[in-house]
């Protein structure tokens, strides 16, 4: 079996979006996390970095998740490996 | 109450077959809601008509449980793809609300508001733990194993990894974790059928279990998962209402996750009150000299002993000599009864009464400001400095385990083999996050709006006329909640109240003033969230043991009916087991949970990813890598966390790596299975061309090849 070309691009697309949408799940979750006391400034009412643990971290993960899926599934189609419906 | 079709046999396949049935479940659960409002409302209005507490209590408790065994008994099937996998045609949206009430555990619906009450800004490692770990799940994992389209977890270690001693050592991983997080479920399950109910705590407990098991045995997983959603609209509904409620009453506006900024500041003003109030400093004071008390008798610990025995002998001798009331005679006796024994155990229980005063002899209870990033401080003296380093390392090392684990846990990626195909596994996964995060993005608001409430009627009550909710849970049990009046001046102070984290939730409604039905729904919503979870958990551990133990390694000619009938069988074993164990009310729960996703995020996290992005990863790298990271991390918590040390009987002292928490063991383990599989896979041969073409097949969702 032998893959072809536009496989191959696929795969590294894939690879790709997924180191880069890693790297920003990195930062708001560690990089921030590691100066919370630093970045303590008054957000809305509440201290910046209590307010991304509570709230602002967790809309960054579902955004990551949803446009990985959306990016994901329109590169299915486009590699021509998407599943039949 | 829900119709009773959607979930029948039809097995037509097809994109309009497909539609067709999420119509229908549509239909079904949007009636199912409605039902569910409807139900409360007449219980509300039977409530105001005069309808006892604990009638309102029982209603909650068989109606839920029945439904759930109602929804059990419809969805019964013995075909293995229904029984394992639900059939496969499990929509994403549906497998999304399913997941999250699979997700959300008793220690999230019960146990995380009250952490986060307890420790403010450090509980949300677990807010940011426990949904960060879903990026992992569909970046890496998910529709992989969709498309690998097996049964389990070790399915995949075992085809990728070419044998069955990466799939033996996949069995034992997750019994390990599913079975520690069972235990943590049931106590949740026992918590709340006494307190609904008033039945003793291991009464409760078995009752709780024959909802799940009625569920899980008959249905396996087409049962759970139908189960599940109707799981997660309660209790998604039980944890909102109490919360906008409290929002309303304290801000007048409905939304608590936009306004509660503003109580947190109101929250830390007080508390920097409270820190300076002379009331809060005698109640401080009083409870270091108790401590200290202890602590003299300690000096010489058998004197001590003579001492206190001689004075309540000479008390009883006394009050009989003068012919005193029987009621002081008998207290007297009592209490020379009660003195210990010897010098060993006056030297125990005097330790632990020093211990226990002692950690209670500190500003506002001994919870942090609640907006206090990390303890110490960083510009402060050396000792300051080191106290915010340390807390801010386990802070981070504890997000770490928990989304690494979440990312690993078998019960969770399991559930992504359910959608019928990959684009669906990954549209699932933003479900599945979108259903959890609405109850995760609640919590923390939840803490501060009972801690706004706390502060404001509850502190500074009069000991003469204390709110009853304080009576019924200290009956339930004393260690959940106990006040005592300590400095004698009648007043509840903040220092005089000592609260468990697991009581917070269940009793919001209470603490806010609510009707009793909005606390019976908090409850039925509480035991929604462990039964399912439950639910998922046994059916792991049985399918382990009946698929890939005993059908794919001992006896691969075993009939599918006896396959699903074994796993059945199992299923009440390790129930009955696990209710046994829990029963024991064994000392840590939350601890054992966060032990599990050290367990699985050590053993299965490297394994998994490496298999599905390393195509040279081999059999002996998984193999020992696997092993590497759950023995490390077995031993790290084994030799550091007290009771784990009692159980193995381990007396060296307590040596901690780097002050990282037993909590976060898997901090250890990942790293080390990451570099074990890697090293020994480059020593030994690459895999199989087979192999290699598994990893291929995987990474495409339909791969349509040209032959060379």
């Amino acid at each position: 079996m032998q893959l072809t070309e536009k496989h191959r691009q696929y795969w590294s697309k894939n690879l790709r979006i997924t180191a880069i949408l890693l790297a920003i799940w990195f930062v708001v979750t560690f990089v921030i996390g590691y100066w919370a006391r630093d970045l303590n400034f008054t957000f809305f009412g509440w201290p910046f970095s209590f307010w991304v643990g509570a709230q602002g971290a967790l809309i960054v993960y579902v955004l990551i998740i949803w446009y990985y899926a959306s990016y994901m599934n329109k590169l299915d189609r486009e590699h021509g490996v998407a599943e039949e419906e | 109450m829900a119709t009773g079709m959607g979930f029948g046999h039809a097995e037509t396949s097809g994109a309009a077959a497909n539609r067709a049935f999420k119509a229908q479940l549509n239909k079904v659960y949007g009636w199912y809601t409605g039902g569910f409002i409807a139900f409360i409302v007449v219980l509300a209005v039977l409530e105001q008509m005069g309808l006892p507490r604990n009638y309102i209590g029982f209603i909650f408790l068989l109606a839920t449980v029945g439904l759930y065994a109602g929804i059990g008994i419809m969805s019964r099937t013995s075909d293995a793809a229904e029984y394992y996998v639900a059939g496969r045609r499990v929509p994403a949206l549906y497998n999304g609300m399913a997941t999250g009430a699979d997700w959300m555990s008793a220690a999230s619906f019960i146990g995380m508001a009250g952490t986060l009450y307890l420790t403010g800004y450090g509980g949300l490692a677990f807010i940011m733990g426990w949904t960060g770990g879903y990026c992992l799940v569909a970046l890496l994992l998910a529709p992989y194993l969709r498309k690998f389209g097996q049964f389990t977890i070790p399915d995949f270690l075992g085809a990728r990894y070419e044998g069955n001693l990466p799939r033996f050592i996949g069995i034992l991983a997750a019994i390990l974790c599913s079975f520690t997080y069972v235990v943590a479920q049931i106590y949740g399950v026992g918590i709340i059928t006494t307190r609904l109910s008033g039945l003793a705590f291991e009464v409760g407990i078995f009752v709780g279990l024959g909802g799940i098991l009625v569920c899980s045995f008959l249905g396996g997983m087409r049962a759970v998962t139908w189960t599940q959603v109707a799981q997660y609209i309660i209790l998604i509904i039980a944890y909102l209402v109490p919360v906008i409620w409290l929002a309303v009453k304290q801000t007048g506006v409905p939304i608590p996750q936009a306004i509660y900024g503003m109580q947190l500041q109101s929250v830390s003003a007080t508390e920097k009150k409270l820190m300076d109030d002379p009331k809060e400093k005698e109640v401080i004071a009083a409870f270091k000299a108790e401590a200290d008390k202890y602590d003299a008798k300690l000096k010489d610990p058998g004197a001590a002993l003579e001492a206190d025995r001689a004075a309540a002998e000479k008390k009883v001798a006394d009050l009989k000599a003068a012919n005193g009331p029987v009621t002081e005679i008998q207290a007297a006796e009592k209490a020379l009864a009660a003195l210990p024994k010897n010098v060993d155990d006056a030297k125990k229980a005097w330790t632990a009464a020093r211990a226990a005063n002692a950690s209670r002899a500190v500003p506002l209870g001994g919870m942090p400001p609640h907006a206090q990033i990390f303890a110490g401080n960083p510009n402060g003296d050396e000792k300051a400095q080191k106290a915010f380093d340390v807390s801010r390392r386990n802070f981070l090392a504890l997000i770490f385990c928990l989304m690494v684990g979440t990312a690993a846990l078998p019960h969770i990626l399991m559930r992504y083999y359910t959608t019928p195909s990959v684009k669906e596994a990954r549209q699932s996964v933003t479900w599945s996050l979108f259903f959890i995060f609405l109850l995760y993005f609640t919590a923390p608001a939840l803490a501060v709006l009972v801690k706004y409430e706390m502060f404001h009627h509850v502190v500074g009550a009069s000991f003469a006329s204390l709110p009853d909710w304080i009576g019924a849970w200290n009956r339930v049990d004393p260690s959940l909640l106990s006040v005592v009046d300590i400095n004698k001046d009648g007043i509840l102070q903040l220092g005089e109240i000592k609260i468990g984290g697991d009581i917070i939730v269940l009793a919001t409604p209470a603490i806010g003033g609510l009707p009793f039905v909005i606390s019976g729904m908090v409850a039925a919503g509480g035991l929604a969230a462990a039964l399912s979870t439950a639910d998922g958990l046994l059916l792991t551990i049985a399918n382990a043991l009946s698929h890939d133990l005993y059908y794919k390694m001992i006896d691969p000619n075993a009939p599918t009916a006896r396959r699903v009938a074994l796993s059945k069988a199992l299923l009440v074993v390790v129930a009955l087991i696990a209710a046994y164990v829990a029963s024991q009310k064994p000392a840590d729960i939350l601890f054992l949970v966060s032990a599990a996703f050290s367990f699985a995020a050590a053993a299965f996290f490297p394994a998994l990813v490496l298999g599905i992005f390393w195509k040279r990863a081999s059999k002996w790298g998984a193999t020992l890598g696997m092993a590497a990271g759950l023995g490390i991390t077995f031993y790290y918590m084994a030799t550091t966390q007290p009771w784990l040390r009692g159980l193995f009987g381990v007396t060296k002292p307590i040596a901690l790596w780097w002050d990282i928490q037993p909590i976060s063991a898997g901090v250890f383990g990942v790293p080390v299975g990451f570099a074990v599989i890697i090293i020994v896979s480059l020593l030994t041969p690459a895999p199989k061309r087979e192999t290699q073409e598994l990893v291929e097949h995987v990474r495409y969702p339909e791969l349509k090849l040209a032959k060379a």
